[in-house]
């Protein structure tokens, strides 16, 4: 209990991610709110990446959560973009109300 | 040892809670300030554990570009009107226990997973690893970055580029009605399509179309 180890910082990231995919799930007001769970669901594989790196003192987990940060940057950029186009075109993003492509 | 699981407990609570506030918060501005909290604290338990390099660029990368870059989206949409149609439910399955079923079975795999996980003999805790004794985190991380995985580090730049290409192509709008200097319309310019002679009879003048 008082000495942290590996278990402690994988389950810090098992619960991040749960509710990353819940959010996901439960918002139904706008599109951001998802693009910010999926932002959590990325830091919840970082953190499991650099506990690991840390624990097997293997440095190629901080490199390819360093990759994770660049891929998640990017997808924010694009994500953004695209609901602002949305935004522009629709005048509403709101999740219920994105059915389109009639999925 | 003591202060490590203190601190560590006081991060990842505030983590844990910023994160729920994130999902569950009514004004999408204050889920992104909670993003912003979520992204620090975990930054510091980064630190904590002797990621120091890394903890610092997601300061940099999350707190700096993506939060900023959240907050200017949700000052241009007018998201604000959007709070007051809240959805209707249907039923018992409407989304809000379908999330909470899924999320619970996903949380209580990744339990066993943790849980099923053989620690090695060797089991030393976080805190007190410190492999890299002679040179900082940030030294060790460039010895390998540039040498060993340089060809992922300049894709990683491709990616950047092409998704910078994607949202100004994607949000960029070409305005009407306005008059711009087209270089290469001037440049092919041609002698005959540009200059006419014109026979001009006397007392009569010459009327310009253009």
């Amino acid at each position: 209990m008082i000495e942290i180890g590996l278990g402690h910082y994988l389950t810090l990231s098992a619960i991040i991610f749960s509710v990353g995919t819940v959010g996901i799930f439960l918002n139904r007001k706008n599109v951001i709110i998802i693009l910010m769970s999926i932002e959590l669901i990325l830091l919840s594989v970082n953190i499991n990446l650099v506990s690991f790196s840390i624990y097997l003192q293997d440095l190629a987990g901080q490199i390819f959560t360093m990759f994770i940060l660049t891929v998640a940057a990017a997808e924010a950029a694009v994500g953004l973009a695209i609901i602002v186009i949305y935004y522009k075109n629709k005048g509403s993003i709101d999740v219920e109300q994105i059915s389109s492509l009639k999925g | 040892m003591l202060a490590h699981s203190i601190f560590f407990y006081l991060f990842s609570t505030i983590a844990v809670f910023s994160a729920i506030m994130v999902t569950i918060s009514r004004n999408t501005v204050y889920s992104v300030f909670f993003l912003i909290l979520v992204f620090v604290s975990i930054s510091t338990l980064f630190i904590m554990i002797g990621a120091e390099f890394l903890g610092m660029i997601m300061l940099i990368v999350y707190v700096g570009a993506v939060a900023v870059l959240f907050l200017f989206v949700v000052m241009m949409l007018n998201v604000t009107e959007q709070l007051t149609k809240y959805s209707k439910k249907r039923g018992i399955f409407n989304n809000i226990s379908v999330g909470l079923i899924v999320g619970i079975i996903i949380f209580l795999e990744l339990l066993i997973a943790v849980g099923g996980w053989k620690y090695r003999d060797t089991y030393v805790p976080l805190s007190s690893i410190n492999p890299y004794l002679n040179i900082s985190n940030t030294h060790a991380i460039g010895n390998v970055l540039y040498t060993d995985y340089i060809h992922l580090f300049q894709i990683s730049g491709m990616i950047l580029l092409v998704a910078m290409i994607g949202a100004i192509t994607l949000t960029f709008s070409k305005r009407e009605n306005v008059k711009r200097q087209n270089y290469f319309q001037q440049i092919q310019r041609q002698k005959d399509t540009a200059v006419s002679l014109v026979d001009v009879e006397s007392d009569k003048g010459v009327k310009i179309d253009d």
